[in-house]
């Protein structure tokens, strides 16, 4: 058994679809839509898809995230409560239970997260500041900028410095380089000893989400420092009047040595804030168990898009099924003459199923050229991330070409297993 | 005695449609011998068609053996018998039969793509043959563009092409003008008379007469074999 040489089948296949123009170009239509859409598709999934991961990998997937939270007052029904200051959330004591008893623990990093007046000489205006401690940059994959973060000696000795975000820097001091310049917070002088990178650092939108919010806003300070001059009481004022507020920690960031530990220090973190908290007044955020959570939702995000694609796809092979088995019966005289003159039925299969290949393969180029530009244009217009992955190309290529084959091969053999008297019969 | 071209041994066709079976040859023995030009005449549903069918292999026998140039082709596979029809056996149709979206040259060309004949070479071949049944003009027209005689010029270099031991003719010269058709023939003798081998349907007498030899059918039967003059080889 020999077979024919492909460059001449090609040629030969290239030339009857040229008698149908027309016909060639609706049917390579289904295959274009269909490879179009699973390609542009992809690529938004795909985009979607870091743009989730990434936002979780800058929280740490080694990390436990923990806040407190101000539950209505009906529930805190202690002693405080009475006496106009709302006292809740994460303690001391708790993070120091948790250095404690929690295994693997690499880094318990506490802050406390309070609003303040913020004020360059003349210039003024009201953001978070963050008390905490050295760890914090490391905990948080943030970029220095200019100078250093605070330091354990900072902390030791409780030095009235602070780090500023990139875009507070850029708000209060105008030009003027920051460092070293003394910057107010609520009427306590601080000294700007460094700058600390956007969390966007140019690829995402300020927006952060969680509590990156306006991050690159805001003010880090030693949490020692902080506590000396303020301690635990925080007071703010409405128009009403005042009301006190204790919380000891905002949050505490848990980093944990290994990902596969973090799981167990959930549970072992939980426990010991049952046990000390009469009420839930804290939340747990696990960036590990969010990443697994998109995962999930990616899983079946790809099932929805391949049934999707699978049904589109099908529909483009069985409108070649169609029209090749037009077109096969449309040519049965030339199928009658050409075994006549020697063809044996494999020929006349390769003939046929070269035709719907050459259909399908240049359907599907067209069809992955208008996908890559489709998730360009929506990124142009909308500013939605996109990202074209070569493994969606080739889903989306095989799967086109596949489908198109085995489409193809039923008109193909329906051809090749025609008599060949009847066929040179037929008009 | 030389060895027969073809040689039907006790060869019966019989066509089976659910219930209903129709037998087109009844036990034929028939040889045919290097050179000769015969000419099958009968009826309409005598059986000339299907006995030149079977001669073109592209029909099995119902019973009784096929002898191809001396070799028994009766059992030979689908795959098989295309390649004899490929290398061995020239048709022309009455209907000509051309693919009508290749030209004259590519028509001509379609039996030696099947052989793997290269493109260079079936070209010259194609070329050189189309000449000779003075078609050189006309290489690159399609099958539409050409009258009928020279649409049977364009199948005569196309079953020539090969250079068949056995050339069959199902009626050549039954849809054209008797002007035409008389060229067709002259042709055809011509051929002849270079040795090929040829075996010819027709209904029209004078047209036997120019044959060596006239096998008449009734019913799927020979009912007469005679050599016009000349005698049995
Ligand atoms: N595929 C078929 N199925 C059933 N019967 C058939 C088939 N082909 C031919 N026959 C029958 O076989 C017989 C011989 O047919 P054939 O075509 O050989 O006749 P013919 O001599 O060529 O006639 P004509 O001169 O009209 O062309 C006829 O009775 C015909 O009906
Ligand atoms: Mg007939």
């Amino acid at each position: 058994m020999t077979t024919l040489p492909l460059i001449r089948m090609v040629k030969l296949a290239v030339k009857n679809l040229s008698q149908y123009k027309l016909r060639a170009g609706l049917t390579m239509l289904g295959i274009i839509f269909g490879v179009c859409s699973v390609v542009a598709m992809l690529s938004v999934g795909e985009g979607a898809n870091r743009e989730i991961q990434e936002k979780i990998q800058r929280m740490g997937s080694n990390n436990i995230l923990i806040k407190s939270v101000k539950v209505p007052k009906d529930e805190t029904s202690t002693e405080t409560s009475r006496s106009m200051i709302a006292s809740y959330g994460l303690t001391y004591k708790d993070a120091q239970q948790f250095s404690q008893y929690i295994p693997n623990l690499k880094a318990s990093t506490p802050m406390k997260v309070l609003r303040y007046d913020v004020q360059y000489k003349a210039r003024k205006l009201q953001t978070d500041v963050i008390a905490t401690t050295p760890w914090f940059l490391r905990v948080q994959h943030y970029r220095m900028m200019r100078g250093r973060f605070l330091t354990s000696s900072d902390m030791e000795f409780g030095s009235p410095v602070c780090v500023i975000g990139s875009r507070l820097a850029r708000i209060l001091f105008a030009g003027y380089d920051p460092i070293g310049k003394t910057l107010n917070i609520d009427h306590d002088a601080y000294t700007v000893v460094g700058i600390v990178g956007d969390i966007a650092q140019g690829e995402l939108p300020p927006q952060g989400e969680l509590w990156l919010e306006g991050e690159n806003q805001n003010v880090y300070i030693p949490l020692r420092t902080y506590l000396n001059k303020r301690g635990d009481l925080f007071a703010q004022w409405s128009e009403g009047g005042g009301t006190f507020e204790k919380i000891e920690l905002h949050e505490l960031i848990l980093t944990i040595d290994k990902q596969e530990n973090v799981i167990r220090a959930v549970d072992t973190a939980r426990r010991i804030l049952r046990k000390n908290h009469k009420v839930e007044d804290y939340s747990i955020v696990v960036p590990f168990e969010l990443i697994r959570q998109a995962r999930e939702t990616r899983r079946l995000f790809n099932i929805v898009l391949g049934s999707i694609a699978a049904i589109s796809l099908i529909v483009g092979g069985i409108g070649i099924m169609n029209i090749m088995l037009a077109t096969v019966s449309e040519r049965t005289r030339e199928i009658g003459i050409r075994r006549a003159l020697g063809a044996r039925r494999q020929d006349i299969v390769m003939q046929f199923l070269m035709e719907t290949l050459i259909l399908s393969l240049s359907g599907g180029m067209i069809g992955l050229v208008f996908g890559a530009l489709i998730p360009l244009m929506i990124t142009a217009v909308t500013g939605v991330q996109t990202v074209l992955t070569f493994s969606s190309f080739a889903i989306a290529f095989t799967v086109s070409v596949t489908v198109s084959v085995v489409f193809g091969i039923y008109p193909a053999h329906r051809a090749a297993q025609m008599d060949p008297i009847e066929a040179l019969r037929h008009e | 005695m030389r060895v027969p071209i073809v040689e039907l041994k006790g060869a019966s066709k019989e066509y089976v449609n659910g219930s209903l079976r129709v037998t087109a040859l009844r036990e034929i023995d028939l040889q045919i011998f290097p050179g000769e030009y015969a000419v099958i005449m009968g009826a309409s549903g005598s059986g000339k068609s299907t006995l030149l069918n079977l001669l073109g292999c592209l029909d099995h026998l119902s019973k009784g053996d096929y002898l191809l140039g001396g070799e028994n082709i009766s059992q030979f596979s689908d795959d098989q018998l295309s390649d004899i029809r490929s290398r061995r056996i020239g048709f022309i149709f009455q209907s000509y039969n051309l693919i009508p979206q290749l030209n004259v040259l590519e028509n001509i060309e379609v039996p030696l793509f099947y052989q793997g004949v290269s493109e260079a070479e079936a070209a010259e071949r194609a070329g050189a043959l189309a000449e000779r049944m003075g078609l050189a003009d006309r290489l690159k027209h399609k099958p539409m563009e050409l009258s009928g005689g020279q649409q049977q010029r364009v199948a005569i270099a196309r079953s020539l092409v090969c250079d068949p031991i056995l050339m069959l003719a199902d009626e050549p010269t039954g849809n054209l003008d008797s002007k035409t058709g008389n060229e067709i023939l002259e042709l055809i003798d011509e051929l002849n008379a270079e040795g090929k081998t040829i075996v010819m349907v027709t209904h029209d007498d004078d047209i036997a007469h120019r044959a060596q030899r006239v096998v008449c059918f009734r019913d799927g039967e020979i009912i007469s074999n005679d050599w016009n003059g000349a005698s049995a080889p």
